[in-house]
Order: structure tokens, then C-alpha cells, then sequence
């Protein structure tokens, strides 16, 4: 056989049957379900009279709606706490392999329970009702968002009706200067190939400086790889992977962890397989990265200053400049230093994870957080993460520094719960996207790393990080 | 599903690149449980002066008189077009919901988000591809002449002016325009399959018994 991709491998592995036009049923192994986008589903599978076709392949929890703190008062907003109550309800009706319900233990956010509990494992196609989905790519893993309509259809045929997307290689060359981040890294990325540079492609993401990311690091990438457009990211196998996922609960163990890491090993690029667009990067050219704007594209380095209009020839982009600086409360040519926030939010799918939390704390220990900063929070991605952090004194280390420590959920890095910016509030933030509105109608959201938004909280305004180490 | 064959309907134009879901019908009205009446708080942000919550009496709110859909010669509109990258973002299907239940039954831009793209089509919404010129040419005419109206034909794959005198063609897959000409429910046609289904698990879960 041909040379192939990883992209190839994993599609070609879960191809039930084909269409002539290439429209594939791809077999789907892993259905990751919250309250959000699954209510519509199971009410479509009822009224059809149909039932799931693999419990076992579901796993379950709820995020985006619950509160970070008071957990003992329950979900107070009574539309919030029906869309959770229901996603108890069908999961109790129709069952699941495992359902971390609001103030379990190990709940979390969907993306970063699945890796954590080795629900998610290298050569799976894994789906959610949700766009991060494309995280889980970072084990080597076929991982892509869906919409509703097709949460049902998993739900009730354990496929999905598709045709394979194009491929894309980013390879990052060179090492990641001290202080610069896998966050840093894709939005730098984001900032050269666009919002939509990935859109119709699976990227794979290689290269020296991608292989010397931890797991944290690999999937704060993928989960991005969806703000470039792509719907799904994803990084070849290595000891990495493999070290990372040893002993977790769903990961095999005894003779079928040997058996599954000898396949494991093989799912990587092929030497001369070939992509339909190979992209280049420097690692060593990246420095921290802030977004300016309104959208992840929107990136300046530390160093950098804001975009000027007048000098943008082409009229769409100038008012898409002048139309983000207007809703940012920004001026042209303002450099990026200069910015100062309001709020400050660790936390969100990208950026939770205990190595997140970890690089946070190292920059905050003994220091406190800057006056003008109305709120600077660190909401972990999970229980475990949470339970993990406070072993290792991180919780004490972010409220000696003038933080609030919060129950795990997605929070302010969509606002569906209590955690939001007012209007007109500026917001460093370690989450995904710096939409309009998207933290809170008028808010505005500054996309950072851990460290970086850390350093933010400290100075009170954005600041290269590396002068705080 | 509701088919679609040939549309005829009033243009509205929204001049904005990189139009992302949370603009189209932002998180605080994806807390609903039902799949319909999202259309009062689509664009939600852009076309009221006060801030939506689920609940409000859309009669009660102050509309916004600067947003596109909020001027009179719009009113009515069906067809929605759109610059680069529509839809991107989150994957929440409340955003073609929105559009349709609001009364969109087509879309025209130069390209749109995979995901967005795809829900489109679950949901009886078609999402037309026109070259940039083509979708430029649009906003000048919607722009020009009010009561600008296109007729959109699936089965012809074209999108024509009401004289006939301009005639945009049109791609689409395949076996995507079956579903929406026949209204065909994807789950059904998949549950065709049901004992293919079946044998690739036996051989899948024989393969990599973990992943069972
Ligand atoms: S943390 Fe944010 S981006 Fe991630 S799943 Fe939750 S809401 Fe979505």
C-alpha cells in the first residue's frame, strides 16, 4: 500500500461503506455527551421510537451550565439547571459507560474529562456536540465536532454520514523559546494562517517543537486547530502518548495494553505520504502572543502594537480592523503593552489542565494581583485537575496571590453560567475565543496563555511574561 | 425534513466576514431545550439595544434600527447573503435553527465553517457557494434595488434574478442535494445499513479490542 497519513489511517480504519460520490459511513467509537447539544437528540431519538446502539461508547457530563461556586446551593438559574436536570434524566433513561454528573467528583469539562479518565485513546473517532472536540486529536485520535442532528444520528446508528476532508500538515521546526507556549504556538499559528486557513482540512500538527510538547500541550493545540477552521487536529503517537495514558482507568491494561501499544506505535505519517498543503513554521520566531481583537486571527506578539486601518488596503479586512478596534475599546498602533484589564480567567478547555494551572501558579507565587484588577479567577478543567492542584498546593498559591479558586466547569470561557464580563470590561483569558459577547454581551476578551494571563493579573496590563521569571 | 426544491424569496443582504455562531444566536439562548423558537434572538446582539435573556417578550425589546434586518425593505426576507467564512466557531445547531425558524430557507456567501455547513443541511436550509464576484455582484444588486428577490432551483443547481436575465450555477454534493430534494432523513437511510454496521464492529472490536 501507498504511502498514507495519520489523517488516511484513522479514516480509512472506520469506513463502514462508501457512496459513490465518496460520502463515507464512518464508524464512530467514542460519543462524548453534555447538556448543551444533547437534549434535541434524545428527544428525536424518542420520538422516532429508537434507542442508542452502543451505550458503551458514551460518556457523559455536564459543563457548560454549571456554577463555580456554591455548589452546595445547586444550580440556581432554573433554565440552566432543567437542561442538566434533563441530561440526568436521559442518561439514566437510556444509560451511558460513564456519567460524571454536576458536583461528582470527576466532572468536568467534556474535553478535558475524556483524556483524563483514558476515555479517549490513540486510532479512536471520537465526537462530541462540540466544537473543542478537535482536543482529543492530540492521542492520535480521528476527533471532530457535530451539530445536534448529528449527535442524533451517533446516538442512534453509532455513525455519521461524511466525506473526508483535505489534508494539512503544519510542521513547527526548532524549539519553543523559555516562556512560550503550545498557547502561544497556535495562536501564532491562527495569526498567519487565518481563521479560515484550515477550513476543509484535517491538520496534522509535526515537528520537533510539536513532539517536545507534553499531552497538556499537544491538546491545547488540536483543541485550536477548529479556530483555524479545521475541524479536526491532530499529533502522530509517541512515548508521550503513550507514557501519558499508562494506568488510566479506561486505558487497557495486562496483555491488551501490550497489543494496543504495538498498534498504537503505528499510527503516524508514513515517510513521503503525501498532504494537500504542508505549512512551515519556526518555532524559535515565536513569542508570547495577545489577541487584540474579535477574533483568534487577531494575534500580536508582546512586543507588537495594533493594527492600523488606514493602512489596510483591502476594504473588507480595513473594516473588520476598524470594527474590532471599535468594539474593543481600542486604538491603531497602541502597543499591546499598554492594555490594561479588568478581569482575568484561567480556565476553559484549552488552558485547565494541571500543567496550565502549574504554569499560572509559577508566575503568581509570591507575588499579588495588581489593584485595578476587578477579578482574577482559576477555574480548573475538572475534579481531577481540581483535587490534583490542591495537592500540590497550587489553590493556596492563586488566593494567596489575590485569585478566586473555583469548582471546575467551562465558566467564563462562554458565560452560560454566572461567570461573565460586563459590558464594556476587559478580560485577559487562557480560552479559545474572542468573539463578540462571547465572555458577556459587551465584554471583551483578550486570548493569552496560562502564564501570560497570569502575568496580566500581576501588572495589571499585558506583559511579557519571560521579564517575570 | 422539509424538501427543497426551488425557492423564490426577498434578499437580505449582511455585509460582515467571519460571521460566527455565537453572533448568529448567542449562549444565553442555547439554555432551551427544544429544537424551535429561536427566531426572535437570532443575531440577538445586533438587532436589539437591550440585553436578551430567554423569556423576554420579543414585543417588549428595542430593536436595533442601524441592523439589517431591522429595515423595512428587508422585511420578509428568505434568503440571507453573507461574506467568508459564515457560520465559524461553535458547533451549536441552534444557529441554522435560528436562521430557518426566522424565516431563512437559503444561503448565499463565498464560503461558510465545515460544521456550520453541514448542520445547514440537516435542516432543510441550503447553503449556496458563489465566487466572490458573484457574491459582490449580490450586495451591489440587494443594495440597489429594493425588494431584491433570487430564485434559488437545487435541482438546476442555479440561483437566477427575478427577470431570469442573471444566472448564478451552483455546486453541490451529490448525495447532500438527494436528502435535501427528497427531505430524506439521514438516520433512516443510515439504519439501511444496519447489518453493515454490524459486521465492520465484529471485525473493529476483533481488530482493537480495547475500543470496545
Ligand atoms: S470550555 Fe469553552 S470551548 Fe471548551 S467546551 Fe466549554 S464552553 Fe466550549
Amino acid at each position: 500500500m501507498s504511502a498514507r497519513t495519520l489523517y488516511d489511517k484513522l479514516w480509512d480504519s472506520h469506513v463502514v461503506r462508501e457512496e459513490a460520490d465518496g460520502t463515507a459511513l464512518l464508524y464512530i467509537d467514542r460519543h462524548l455527551v453534555h447538556e448543551v447539544t444533547s437534549p434535541q437528540a434524545y428527544e428525536g431519538l424518542r420520538l422516532a421510537g429508537r434507542t442508542p446502539w452502543r451505550t458503551d461508547s458514551i460518556v457523559a457530563t455536564a459543563d457548560h451550565n454549571t456554577p463555580t461556586t456554591h455548589w452546595d446551593e445547586g444550580i440556581r438559574d432554573p433554565i440552566s439547571r432543567t437542561q442538566v436536570e434533563t441530561l440526568d434524566a436521559n442518561i439514566a433513561a437510556f444509560g451511558a459507560k460513564a456519567y460524571y454528573p454536576f458536583r461528582d467528583a470527576r466532572q468536568g469539562i467534556v474535553h478535558v474529562i475524556g483524556p483524563e479518565s483514558g476515555a479517549t485513546l490513540p486510532g479512536m473517532t471520537v465526537v462530541c456536540g462540540d466544537s473543542h472536540t478537535s482536543t482529543h486529536g492530540a492521542f492520535a485520535a480521528l476527533a471532530f465536532g457535530i451539530g445536534t442532528s448529528e449527535v442524533e444520528h451517533v446516538l442512534a446508528t453509532q455513525c455519521l454520514l461524511m466525506k473526508k476532508s483535505r489534508s494539512m500538515l503544519i510542521r513547527v521546526d526548532g524549539t519553543l523559546p523559555r516562556g512560550v507556549t503550545a498557547k502561544d504556538l497556535v495562536l501564532a499559528i491562527i495569526g498567519r494562517i487565518g481563521t479560515a486557513g484550515g477550513t476543509g482540512h484535517a491538520i496534522e500538527f509535526a515537528g520537533e517543537a510539536v513532539r517536545a510538547l507534553s499531552m497538556e500541550g499537544r491538546m491545547t493545540v488540536c483543541n485550536m486547530a477548529i479556530e483555524a477552521g479545521a475541524r479536526a487536529g491532530m499529533v502522530a503517537v509517541d512515548d508521550t502518548t503513550i507514557g501519558y495514558l499508562k494506568g488510566r482507568s479506561f486505558a487497557p491494561s495486562g496483555d491488551r495494553w501490550e497489543r494496543a501499544v504495538r498498534h498504537w506505535r503505528t499510527l503516524a505519517s508514513d515517510t513521503g505520504a503525501a498532504f494537500d498543503t504542508t505549512q512551515v513554521f519556526d518555532a524559535r520566531a515565536v513569542l508570547p502572543q495577545v489577541t487584540w481583537g474579535t477574533s483568534p486571527e487577531m494575534v500580536v506578539p508582546i512586543d507588537g502594537r495594533l493594527p492600523d486601518p488606514d493602512r489596510e488596503k483591502n476594504g473588507e479586512r480595513r473594516e473588520g480592523i476598524e470594527r474590532a478596534l471599535a468594539y474593543m475599546g481600542l486604538t491603531p498602533n497602541l502597543p499591546i503593552a499598554d492594555v490594561s484589564i479588568d478581569k482575568v480567567f484561567i480556565g476553559s478547555c484549552t488552558n485547565s489542565r494541571i500543567e496550565d494551572l502549574r504554569e499560572a501558579a509559577a508566575v503568581v507565587r509570591g507575588r499579588h494581583v495588581a489593584d485595578s484588577v476587578r477579578l482574577a479567577m482559576v477555574v480548573p478543567g475538572s475534579g481531577r485537575v481540581k483535587t490534583q492542584a490542591e495537592a500540590e498546593g497550587l489553590d493556596s498559591t492563586f488566593r494567596d496571590a489575590g485569585f478566586e479558586w473555583r469548582e471546575p466547569g467551562c465558566s467564563m470561557c462562554l458565560a452560560m453560567n454566572d461567570d461573565r464580563l460586563e459590558p464594556g470590561e476587559r478580560c485577559a483569558s487562557t480560552s479559545n475565543r474572542n468573539f463578540e459577547g462571547r465572555q458577556g454581551a459587551g465584554g471583551r476578551t483578550h486570548l493569552v496563555s496560562p502564564a501570560m494571563a497570569a502575568a496580566a493579573a500581576i501588572a495589571g496590563h499585558f506583559v511579557d511574561v519571560r521579564r517575570l521569571y | 425534513m422539509e424538501p427543497f426544491r426551488i425557492h423564490s424569496g426577498i434578499v437580505a443582504p449582511l455585509d460582515r466576514a467571519n460571521v460566527d455562531t455565537d453572533a448568529i444566536i448567542p449562549k444565553q439562548f442555547l439554555k432551551s431545550i427544544r429544537r424551535s423558537g429561536f427566531g426572535p434572538n437570532l443575531f440577538d446582539a445586533w438587532r436589539y439595544l437591550d440585553r436578551g435573556e430567554p423569556g423576554m417578550d420579543p414585543a417588549s425589546r428595542r430593536p436595533n434600527p442601524d441592523f439589517v434586518l431591522n429595515q423595512p425593505r428587508y422585511r420578509g426576507a428568505s434568503i440571507l447573503v453573507a461574506r467568508r467564512n459564515f457560520g465559524c466557531g461553535s458547533s451549536r445547531e441552534h444557529a441554522p435553527w435560528a436562521l430557518a425558524d426566522y424565516g431563512f430557507r437559503a444561503l448565499i456567501a463565498p464560503s461558510y465553517a465545515d460544521i456550520f455547513f453541514n448542520n445547514c443541511f440537516k435542516n432543510g436550509l441550503l447553503p449556496v457557494v458563489l465566487g466572490e464576484r458573484d457574491v459582490e455582484r449580490l450586495f451591489a444588486d440587494v443594495a440597489a434595488f429594493p425588494g431584491f428577490s433570487l430564485t434559488i432551483d437545487l435541482e438546476r443547481q442555479t440561483v437566477s434574478t427575478a427577470d431570469g436575465a442573471t444566472v448564478f450555477a451552483f455546486e453541490v454534493d451529490t448525495f447532500r442535494r438527494q436528502c435535501l430534494l427528497n427531505g430524506w432523513d439521514d438516520i433512516g437511510l443510515t439504519l439501511r445499513h444496519a447489518d453493515a454496521i454490524r459486521a465492520f464492529e465484529a471485525k473493529h472490536f476483533a481488530d482493537e479490542p480495547w475500543l470496545a
